[in-house]
């Protein structure tokens, strides 16, 4: 890599407390860097890489999908860059990621443009950039300003706040269309669902709570969809669902679906060390709701569900392997056990997933998140 | 709100779900041991099983004339997955699906094999409480498609009460239109059109498919998508490999067959059907016969200056000395098997009449692309000198199906300077700079949608007739002519005989 920019070589000039450091920069294996710099000259130093890329090799060419903004602690950055490098094939083609360190108060930066491939042979080579800006709790309320020019304009732009730093997302709503959270994550699920709530009336939110909920959603839809079984879903009784002791909101988005797509008015849900009680109005009759925590479950998400119907029928689901084990009762007391198929995704699948469904839009997500607030009421 | 209330309205949960519900289905693959099952479809099967995405409840019954056991079956199929699917196999999820595997041994036209698939697919359903939806893949040479579909309706096969039964024909479906008029018959006195699955695994492709939504999903191209802006259409699928070890079978088919008559048809369809009212599998399909019909088959007087076909000769292909087609092993010595086919069709409607549509396929190119290009016609007046600059060229969009998807648009802009000079640059767009996502395998999306009974993928009968009508009588006109083929070198453009195929002021594209 050869790069070296006289416009990027000074530093910040109009800081009248500049940081007796200001002015390094270093370039070194493809990988630019600048203490006490300034947004106009990471931005220059940007463009710089990618004509240095392009002038090195004319395959290689910068891929245009998504900006990725992500505000984390800067004590977890490396925990927060090693899982956005295992979501596979799901790499926003911008990461902008802010470390925010107590006591700081200058912007340092480390920009790097990186290739999927070796950009030598004809076929073109896809390339991704990374932006990493350190920075002060003092710079997070205007935050805005401060990436602004760094985004590729014209592409949508998602905000991913891991560790908090609600002002941070709050001045990045007017750049960012799509909010990543984990509504889970939160210590009070009736806060976090009120969060997301909030949140969606000004951006499109991806809720990785919801999208763990995504494969439970599929096989219920899919066990109950031959005709034989369809009719059974208006004499659904009973609702049961395990999960992660700290996944409860995935639990009640789960049923919030449920309560959503089968037309039931969910009452208040109310427990304690665990386990969670409440009933939901259906047509025909009521249905009991219960989630229950797993503390087996070493990862977020869902241990399984169970679902009971007037006739006598009932379903399960649990994780197992190669996929989920389902286990049915028919109403002469039958029982049937099978495997649908899937692999694990993981949390790092979880996260590239959710960076996928960005480009998407899921309008389960919003009657869902309704629903589950109004059992937390 | 979705009432569940009664059984036969649409299952409420799967609304706004990305993967819609699949019936429970089993598989039944003809050929379960062949090269294409081995290569394409059980790693296909298992990538979808892999994302969750075959039926909730599956099964696959291979079936060959080898005896084998469920066992045996099962570690081919490992062994087939392991070596050609496109991501590392879970041990798990593969374990689970091998378990599900059933094989049944026995030839194509024995009967018994048919009682004991049904058997065996009766078993299933008893043990699971409910009636799997039965799909036939028939991963055979092509002379056994009909005497399959026939012993399946003689054993009562070919349907099932509260379960769908579909079978998926590979091609060729024939090889000319008598052939394929006697197979569609054969098929169609068992099954219904509607059961029947033509696989053109081109039309799995995401580029193919992406050809529609660039046209009808983008109000930039349709105002210029007719006679009055588009000047000429090069379709182009070249290949830089000769034909390796496939001589058997490819002396016997040549590049008309191989490639016009179904894939190169197919891409022609796409890019000058009219819009359809719905993306329902008729909708799309009968828009599609319609370009066929509006292509006049040549007659046997007329493929001379409509048609040229040629043979690959020595030359230096990929940097090396390439031998030429009669000197592949087992090519006949006096084999007139064409190794390029180059066609001008018109489709004679309102929207292309007069706009030639040049075709054309080889093996051993230059190098292996798969493209649209169409030229619009060029301004009707220039208010710029063109001295000293390669000056304005007819604006060029190209789709590209492989292997660098994506698609281009040539524009003439002015070169940095004091004077007012232009010349032509490019607007590209790759796939793989706009989207995160990584293309299924074709064959992946076709088994899913023929277990979904989604039609539009897949060729009806009369569209696979209708393209045998253009295609027969070329065929029938190179039988018949006993003079030489003509040669073009190994690594070359192909021949320049397919110069003469161009109007006043055409060229061929560089490949």
């Amino acid at each position: 890599m050869r790069f070296c920019t006289p416009a990027t070589a000074g530093g910040r000039s109009d800081d009248g407390a500049r940081d007796p450091r200001a002015g390094a920069v270093t370039v070194s294996d493809g990988i630019w860097s600048a203490r006490d710099t300034a947004p106009s000259e990471v931005e220059a130093a940007l463009r710089e890489l990618l004509r240095q890329r392009h002038a090195e090799s004319e395959a290689y060419v910068p891929a245009r999908v998504l900006n990725l903004v992500v505000i984390a602690d800067r004590e977890w950055r490396g925990e927060i860059q090693n899982r956005l490098d295992h979501v596979g094939r799901y790499h926003a083609s911008r990461t902008i990621l802010c470390a925010v360190e107590p006591g700081r108060t200058t912007i340092d930066a480390h920009v790097s443009a990186s290739a999927d491939d070796d950009p030598a042979g004809e076929a073109p080579s896809v390339g991704r950039e990374r932006v990493v800006l350190e920075l002060g709790p003092q710079h997070l309320g205007r935050l805005d300003a401060i990436v602004d020019p760094l985004v590729v304009t014209d592409l949508a732009t998602l905000v991913w706040a891991p560790h908090g730093h609600p002002e941070a997302l709050d001045a990045l709503m007017r750049l960012a269309q799509i909010v990543l959270l984990d509504s889970g994550s939160e210590p009070d699920p009736a806060a976090a669902a009120a969060r997301a709530r909030e949140l969606a009336q000004r951006a499109y939110i991806v809720d990785l709570s919801w999208l763990r909920s995504t494969p439970w959603r599929e096989r219920v839809a899919s066990t109950f969809d031959p005709a034989q079984w369809r009719r059974e879903l208006a004499s659904i009784t009973g609702v049961t669902v395990r999960h992660h002791p700290g996944s409860v909101l995935s639990g009640l988005l789960f049923i919030g679906w449920l309560c959503r797509r089968l037309g039931w008015e969910p009452g208040s849900v109310v427990g304690s060390e665990g386990v969670m009680h409440g009933s939901a109005h259906g047509r025909r009759q009521d249905v009991e709701l219960c989630l229950k925590a797993d503390e087996s479950m070493s990862s977020p998400g869902l241990a399984g569900i169970t679902v009971d119907t007037a006739s006598g029928m009932g379903l399960s689901l649990d994780r197992g392997h190669g996929g989920l084990t389902a286990k049915r009762r028919d109403r002469r007391g039958r029982e049937s056990t099978w495997t649908v198929m899937g692999a694990s995704r993981g949390e790092p699948g979880i996260l590239g997933e959710g960076i996928r469904q960005a480009l998407l839009r899921d309008k389960s997500y919003g009657p869902a998140l309704s629903a589950a607030t109004a059992m937390l009421s | 709100m979705a009432d569940a209330s009664t059984p036969t309205e649409e299952n409420p949960l799967a609304e706004g779900l990305e993967r819609l519900p699949v019936h429970p289905t089993i598989l039944m693959i003809f050929g379960g041991t062949g090269d294409l099952a081995q290569r394409k479809l059980l790693p296909a099967i298992y990538n979808l099983a892999h994302e969750g995405a075959l039926p909730e409840r599956f099964h696959l019954i291979g079936n060959a004339r080898g005896e084998l056991s469920d066992d045996d079956y099962r570690e081919i199929a490992r062994e087939s997955i392991e070596a050609h699917s496109r991501r590392r196999p879970d041990p798990q999820v593969l374990e689970t699906l091998l378990e599900g595997m059933r094989f049944v041994s026995g030839s194509f036209d024995d009967p018994a094999v048919y009682e004991r698939l049904g058997d065996v697919a009766n078993e299933l359903d008893e043990a699971a409480g409910i009636t799997f939806n039965r799909v036939y893949y028939l991963s055979t040479a092509p002379s056994f498609f009909a005497v399959i579909v026939g012993r399946l309706g003689e054993h009562g096969l070919d349907s099932h009460d509260d379960a769908e039964v579909r079978v998926v024909i590979e091609k060729p479906i024939g090889t000319n239109l008598v052939e394929a008029k006697q197979l569609n018959s054969a098929v169609l006195d068992v099954l219904d059109e509607a059961q029947v699955f033509r696989i053109d695994h081109y039309l799995g492709k995401e580029t193919v498919q992406n050809v529609l939504a660039f046209r009808f999903a983008n109000g930039l191209f349709e105002p210029i998508w007719n006679r009055n802006y588009v000047d000429s259409v090069q379709i182009t699928a070249a290949e830089d490999i000769g034909i390796g070890s496939r001589a058997g079978y490819y002396d016997s088919s040549g590049a008309l067959r191989d490639l016009v008559q179904n894939h190169m048809l197919q891409l022609l369809c796409l890019l000058c059907m009219e819009p359809p009212v719905n993306f329902s599998a008729d909708e799309v399909r009968d828009e599609k016969v319609k370009v066929l019909h509006a292509i006049e088959p040549p007659t046997t007087g007329t493929v001379p200056q409509m048609a040229v076909r040629a043979q690959y000769a020595r030359g230096v292909a990929g940097g090396e000395d390439a031998g030429g087609y009669l000197e592949e092993d087992d090519v006949p010595e006096h084999s007139t098997t064409e190794t390029y086919a180059a066609l001008r069709l018109e489709v004679d409607n309102w929207r292309w009449a007069g706009v030639p549509i040049y075709l054309r396929t080889g093996k051993r190119l230059t190098r292996k692309v798969t493209e649209i290009a169409i030229t619009l016609k060029p301004v009707p007046h220039l208010a710029f000198a063109q001295d000293g600059a390669v000056g304005v060229q007819p604006n060029q969009i190209v789709l590209t199906v492989q292997p660098n998807e994506g698609a281009s648009i040539s524009l003439g802009a002015k070169i940095p300077g004091t004077r007012m000079r232009i010349r032509p640059v490019n607007m590209e767009f790759l796939y793989g700079t706009a989207f995160m996502s990584q293309s299924p395998e074709a064959y992946e999306r076709l088994i899913m949608d023929a277990m979904r009974g989604e039609a539009t993928l897949f060729t009806r009968d009369d569209e696979v007739e209708a393209q045998w009508r253009i295609v027969d009588p070329i065929l029938e006109a190179w039988a018949d002519d006993d003079g030489e083929v003509a040669q073009y070198e190994s690594g070359s453009n192909g021949p320049e005989a397919a110069d003469a195929l161009l109007y006043a002021g055409h060229r061929w594209r560089a490949i």
